[in-house]
């Protein structure tokens, strides 16, 4: 019925269920960070998903041009803040990859604990916001706890609690300060069963269940064909871990180590927890997965962490030393990625044989596993984005760098 | 009360008098109840996060804290956002504050302790408790904000499915007590625990717990908290509001957590009777068995250890609404919603049917009791 005075197309309009268009971000509690995604919805239901990515954007790339590589170590530090030794760590390698440097066996063994504790911190982070972005509180500040501690040793062989530039070009900054393994060895002791609680408190908990089995399932050859890397890949169930698979520059590093690659292949985890088999609920590719994939990945770097604590105290000999601040660089190029915790983390060097490179690119993991976001949030509830987004685990400080 | 001053004065003085007593004593309860239970969910959320909880304000417990949150919210600046509808908006915090508040007008906290006794009290807390909606839906209408929308959208699916269930357990022990007054509900329970509502039949006690997780979910607190669900929609309903009216609308929640508590003391757990009948041993209460009458000034002592005794009943209910707010995730709203209709509902719906077959079947009871009114 036409109302007079109404433009008809305005008062069809009015018949059908509107879509409402809605920013979530930048300013929203479950974007991590500053991400701007724009929901098209249809009531509860999501129909479009779009990411709007830049509001951290600091140019880390261009200062990178600027500065030499061991300059550049601090900026690097800024784009995963929650991983900066592992981003420290994938510059480092790049760097001495152009350089033919071999850092010394103890200084790849005291890598090997800093990246993994590192890596630990990261994931606790993952799993206890994906609590928070679930309503589950709680969890958040068990894992912060236990992340504090991490920090306080860091603080120890450091001075800097979040960005550290410790890891360098040649080496690391200092080693281990007297009676730091014993504190790792505590720490390490005090963690383990802290795993049980979040499982507990998270893992088997029906509700945190229905909340994320069969919610954004992401198939393998999509996330092979978005680039996705780190536990989003593992997730969907390839087996695909550069600390084994990668580039064997970066692989020498953990050389001698024992450790699962954490996926689910042929319906089993390399790990099992006994007792707690996977829901029957949970799809391959799921976000429980993505956050399972997270935890069991935090027991293996406790595996690593212990062999490397055996292998640095056997090791002889000095940490290295790091290169001069304006050492001239050979020509050439080289691209290395590592395995950060939040996926493949790719640094490339182009140089033209001063001590500045000629370009600096960093290839950040956040970016391709966000992109897969609105591929998995259609048709999904407006509750479910906070649950996908959660599990992909970016941060946004490497993604917009 | 108003019986007593009309003696000396003119019925509709000594009615408005009798009134304005009864209002600022229930408002002061409602009140000290909401800022006890403010600083009680942050010492809760604290220590069951390993961490202290307030420990500044007001000596070591930091027990000033509502206070100071108070002080904090009052002296904000007050906030209306351009799109909002003025009006609307600021009446929404009242209209459920009132609503939350109105409840206790028919609840009592003793025996023959109750602002308006009413013979369809049980009716009229369930009406009145579903009125808060109203507030929520109207504040969210009118903040002009998409998520406060969303937030309001969702009160209005959540709540208003919550009541039927809600409705219908709170009818099973009405049937057994076979009154809706809630004075009377509650005398019926004296005596020893196993006089308890909950403890007639296996089918009321089952009634109990649905009938606790339905007020959870009709009160919005977690894991049913679905309206304010701040890690989705930023804060949903109270997205736009600060200051003074964010605060109306929190005390109204605690509030009516309160009072969902205290109703299911009533109807449930012996409401001021206490498990064992120490006031009877006291000779602070009347002895059927033996005829005996307390004096006044006993009674009234009596009465004082019931209303301990209630607010025991029910603040250990809130405790356990806030115990799971920081235990587990949040649902979501199509599970929220078959929840309601798919298992409270039909369960609820046995219950009843179950305790009528039982009723029938056993008219004096089965094991400890003579059944019902």
């Amino acid at each position: 019925m036409a109302v007079e005075g109404v433009d008809p197309e305005v008062a069809e309009c009015d018949v059908r269920t509107d879509e409402i268009l809605i920013n979530m971000g930048p300013q929203h509690p479950s974007t991590h960070g500053v991400l701007r995604v724009v929901l098209r919805t249809d009531g509860e239901v999501v129909l479009e998903a779009t990411p709007h990515i830049g509001y951290l954007h600091r140019c880390a790339e261009k200062i990178g041009e600027n500065v030499s590589p061991r300059q550049w170590i601090p900026y690097t530090d800024r784009m995963d803040y929650l991983a900066g030794m592992n981003m420290n760590l994938g510059w480092s390698l790049c760097v001495e990859k152009l350089l033919k440097l071999e850092v010394p066996e103890k200084a790849r063994h005291l890598r090997v604990i800093i990246v993994e504790l590192n890596r630990i911190a990261s994931h606790l982070v993952a799993a206890g916001t994906y609590g928070l972005d679930l309503g589950s509180f709680t969890p958040f500040m068990y894992a912060f706890r236990e992340r504090e501690k991490i920090y306080d040793l860091f603080e120890l062989v450091c001075g800097a609690r979040l960005t550290y530039s410790y890891i360098t070009i040649g080496g690391a900054m200092a080693d281990f300060p007297s009676g730091w393994l014993e504190k790792c060895e505590k720490f390490l002791n005090e963690f383990e069963p802290v795993v049980d609680e979040l499982h507990a408190l998270l893992t088997d908990n029906t509700i945190f269940i229905r909340r994320t089995a069969g919610i954004g399932v992401l198939p393998a050859e999509v996330a092979i064909d978005y680039g996705c890397t780190g536990p989003v890949l593992r997730g969907s169930g390839v087996a695909w871990d550069l600390r084994r698979d990668g580039d064997p520059w970066y692989t020498r590093m953990y050389e001698g180590y024992e450790f699962h690659v954490i996926a689910q292949t042929n319906g089993r985890y390399p790990v099992e927890r006994p007792g707690h088999p996977v829901p029957k609920a949970a799809v391959l590719g799921d976000c429980w997965h993505r956050y399972y994939v997270r935890m069991l990945e935090c027991v293996e770097s406790m595996r690593l962490i212990r062999q490397g604590m055996e292998k640095y105290s056997r090791a002889k000999g000095g940490i290295g030393e790091p290169i001069k601040l304006m050492q001239k660089l050979p020509k050439g190029e080289v691209y290395l990625e590592t395995e950060a915790p939040k996926g493949q983390m790719g640094f490339m060097i182009v140089s033209d044989g001063a001590a500045i490179p000629w370009r600096a690119r960093a290839r950040s993991s956040s970016f391709c596993n966000l992109s897969v976001l609105s591929e998995l949030c259609r048709g999904c509830l407006i509750a479910d984005v906070p649950a996908i987004l959660g599990s992909l685990d970016i941060v946004l400080g490497e993604i917009d760098r | 009360m108003a019986d007593f001053l009309a003696i000396w004065l003119p019925s509709w003085l000594a009615l408005t008098l009798a009134a304005l007593v009864h209002v600022t004593l229930i408002l002061t309860l409602a009140l000290t109840a909401a800022a006890a239970f403010t600083w009680a969910e942050r010492k809760v959320a604290g220590r069951i996060q390993d961490r202290l909880g307030p420990t500044r304000v007001g000596g070591r417990f930091g027990w000033l804290q509502a206070v100071a949150d108070g002080l904090k919210l009052v002296s904000k600046e007050d906030i209306i956002p351009r799109n909002a509808d003025p009006l609307l908006f600021r009446t929404a915090p009242y209209v459920s504050f009132c609503a939350s508040f109105c409840v206790y007008l028919a609840l009592p906290f003793a025996n023959g302790w109750v602002a308006q006794p009413l013979d369809i009290a049980v009716f009229f807390v369930l009406a009145v408790a579903g009125l808060e909606v109203l507030g929520v839906i109207l504040g969210g209408y009118a903040s002009g904000s998409k998520w406060s929308l969303f937030g309001a959208m969702r009160e209005a699916a959540q709540v208003v499915s919550y009541e039927v269930p809600l409705a219908l357990c709170a009818v099973i022990p009405v049937m057994v007590a076979g009154t809706m007054d809630l004075v009377a509900i509650g005398n019926m329970q004296a005596g020893w625990a196993w006089n308890w509502l909950i403890f007639h039949n296996p089918f009321l006690f089952i009634t109990f717990f649905i009938y606790f997780t339905c007020a959870v979910a009709s009160v919005n607190r977690a894991p049913f908290d679905l309206p304010e669900a701040e890690s989705e929609l930023v804060a949903g309903f109270l997205t736009e509001y600060s200051g003074f009216r964010w605060s109306v609308f929190f005390m109204a929640e605690y509030a009516s957590m309160f009072a969902v508590s205290m109703l299911a003391a009533i109807l449930f757990l012996g409401g001021w009777n206490g498990p064992l009948p120490i006031t009877v041993w006291l000779g602070l209460a009347p002895n059927p068995a033996t005829g005996y009458e307390p004096h006044a000034l006993l009674a009234y002592f009596g009465n004082f250890l019931g209303m301990v005794n209630i607010l025991i009943k029910a603040t250990l209910g809130v405790l356990l609404m806030m115990w799971a707010r920081w235990t587990l995730p949040r649902l979501r709203i199509d599970q929220v919603m078959t929840m309601c209709l798919k298992y409270c509902i039909p369960l609820a719906a046995v219950m009843f049917v179950g305790t009528m077959i039982y009723l029938y079947a056993f008219p004096v009871g089965l094991i400890f009791r003579s059944g019902g009114g």
